[in-house]
């Protein structure tokens, strides 16, 4: 599709979804929001793009095969988990630095394994269906 | 707490994350995926020597206590299962190393496999039923893809009622999930047991079983919801149709004694009375459907269906002798089907078909695999001293005992019928002579990587048959576990803090 309104407005609005579905993840811990929805809000970003510009620009701004995310996501979140195990407490155990804090800890890593698998699995399926 | 429970989980996902990484490495992905399975099992079995010896193990994830976290809970018939799908698993990758030419062109297939793998070990271990639903999720996706990886037109064609009829029942559990915890508050299956002990809505908690029942029954391949299931099994590559057949009914069959034992307890009459009936018509409608077909895989494909009817037999009569030979059933027949699906592979490498008038002769030039055949299937069909025969012998006994004569005899007939299209099999593609029209004359060099697991299963097979004293006595300390739920719900709920 080649719309000048729409590849407009995507330059703006996609930057933006992308900054929301950041503060989503960031948010997650304690208020609503979390790696999940913060993944499709930011696919839904990329879908914009995919629509404005077509699935090369996504694949070629990517440089990596969207697999790879899923693949490194869940290294990611079952890496947060073990983090409890190395202590000798049950699997997926917060472990917070430093620890009062709720800012930075496990929780934030596994979340954004979920983000990660969540938007890799969503562009293979997008970038796969545009290109048939 | 025991970290133990977590492996057979973590190890799946572990491999797939792997070999999703090394997507331009087939070789290295191959080589990931078998040490994958391997240290799956060997989770599996130790676990099993935990439980087995020290009793029902409990991990209450992330550390948050009972009904709040999420509890992984490993009893009897857990790890009963736990190892029978580390075996198949195994069993199934290493065949599939075997027939990959087809499988390398997508190469996400290690990744699904593993994935359905954990999502097989999660829906055993949890004792959390909001999270078997996420469970029952991740199995789905990953036997979606796994069912369309060849991408053949015929694969869709099976996968699209598959799915479509699954996402029904995911949608009925997720209903059925939602009233359930509107009306007790909780859905940690221990403290559910609590709850409805003393639960007034009783009318309402009997409504929402049958919910479950519908959900798992779709899964299970219970009559009527059965369709799916022969219209899609025989369309994926053999090693995945193999395990399919071994394992995902089967995770209905589990969840509907999980849930019918230790939740919904409140007015077994109705439930399990229903599910009596049910389970005889489902016996009977998949052997006559089996009677009526003519390829290799849609029998055994129909075979599934009236086997669960046995096992359903077990948890609707209720009785620690029924229970005791639902388990022993299970165990038998996951094992069982799933190599008797490996067997039609090697029948189609040689013949080059599955229809059973094209196939023959295969007694004549291979033997080896006429044995190979023989033991799974005439243990299916019952016939002693093959494990069958203990299975099917225990829930009759227990039919009989409290005096459901005519059970008993649907029992027995439909033994008969399987014999008939066991034989059906054996006659055409074995004993017949090659028609003019097959193809099979050529030799064909058996193949290490599928015939290793064939051989192994079927010794399994033949040990559980020959020396059928433990793994009876296995069965019955699940079934134990099971008519006395206090055990497991003081072990989430009770000494299970850590």
């Amino acid at each position: 599709m080649t719309s000048v309104i729409l590849k407009t407005a995507t330059r703006l609005v996609g930057a933006l979804v992308l900054v929301l579905s950041i503060y989503l993840l960031w948010r997650g811990h304690h208020a609503p929001g979390g790696g999940f929805i913060a993944a499709l809000v930011a696919a839904t970003g990329f879908a914009l793009v995919v629509l404005a510009e077509g699935p090369g620009v996504v694949r070629r701004g990517l440089r990596i095969r969207p697999q790879y995310l899923i693949g490194a996501g869940l290294a990611l979140s079952m890496g947060a988990g073990l983090v409890g195990m190395i202590r000798q407490q049950p699997f997926l155990t917060g472990v917070w630095w430093p620890s009062t804090s709720a800012v930075a800890g496990t929780p934030l890593f596994f979340d954004t394994g979920v983000f990660l698998v969540v938007l890799g699995a969503i562009l293979t399926v997008l970038l796969a269906l545009e290109e048939s | 707490m025991s970290n133990l429970l977590i492996y057979p989980i973590l190890l799946p996902f572990g491999t797939a994350a792997a070999s999703l990484l090394l997507w331009r490495k087939p070789a290295l992905q191959q080589a990931v995926s078998l040490a994958g399975v391997i240290g799956q099992l060997a989770a599996c079995i130790v676990l099993f020597s935990a439980v087995t010896e020290d009793g029902i193990q409990v991990l209450q994830v992330g550390n948050w206590p009972a009904p709040y976290g999420i509890s992984l809970v490993a009893d009897h018939l857990s790890v009963l299962m736990l190892m029978v799908t580390g075996i198949l698993g195994t069993a199934a990758a290493f065949y599939a190393r075997g027939e990959l030419p087809d499988h390398l062109r997508a190469k996400s297939f290690h990744a699904l496999f593993h994935v359905l793998l954990g999502g097989l070990s999660g829906a055993f271990l949890t004792g959390d039923l909001f999270n078997l639903y996420v469970w029952f999720e991740v199995m789905l996706m990953a036997s979606f893809g796994l069912m369309t990886s060849g991408q053949r037109r015929a694969q869709f064609r099976g996968a699209v009622p598959y799915v479509v009829i699954n996402l029904l029942a995911t949608l009925l559990f997720l209903m059925g999930l939602a009233l359930l915890y509107g009306l007790t508050g909780t859905l940690n299956m221990a403290h559910l047991h609590q709850k409805i002990l003393s639960h007034e809505a009783r009318g309402l908690l009997t409504a929402v079983a049958f919910l479950f029942m519908a959900a798992f029954g779709i899964k299970a391949g219970m009559f009527p919801l059965f369709f799916w299931l022969p219209a899609s099994y025989h369309t994926p590559g053999i090693a995945v149709s193999a395990l399919f057949a071994g394992m995902l009914t089967k995770v209905g069959v589990y969840a509907l004694i999980r849930t019918f034992s230790l939740v919904f307890h409140h007015d077994m009459a109705t439930t399990h009375g229903v599910l009596l009936v049910i389970a005889g018509l489902t016996m009977v409608t998949g052997v006559l459907g089996a009677a009526a077909q003519n390829a290799f895989r849609r029998i055994l494909s129909f075979h599934i269906i009236s086997q669960v009817g046995y096992m359903l037999l077990g948890l609707a009569l209720w009785t620690p002798l029924a229970l005791t030979g639902t388990v022993f059933y299970l165990v038998h027949h996951m094992i069982v089907k799933a190599n008797l699906f490996l067997v039609s592979g090697l029948g189609r490498d040689i013949n080059g078909t599955m229809d059973l008038n094209r196939m023959g002769g295969l007694y004549q030039a291979y033997p080896v695999v006429a044995v190979l055949f023989f033991v799974p299937a005439f243990s299916l069909a019952g016939f002693p001293p093959l494990s069958g025969f203990w299975a099917k012998l225990l829930l009759i006994q227990a039919s009989l005992q409290v005096e459901h004569y005519i059970v008993a005899a649907i029992a027995v007939a439909v033994g008969l019928m399987t014999v008939y299209s066991m034989v059906k099999i054996w006659i055409e593609a074995f004993w017949k002579p090659l028609p003019s029209s097959g193809t099979g004359g050529a030799a064909v060099p058996y193949s290490g990587w599928k015939m290793a697991p064939v051989c192994v299963l079927a010794m399994i097979t033949l040990v559980i048959g020959l020396g059928a004293e433990p793994v009876y006595r296995l069965a019955d300390t699940a079934a134990r576990e099971l008519m006395a739920p206090q055990v497991y719900v003081e072990a989430v709920l009770g000494g299970g803090r850590p």
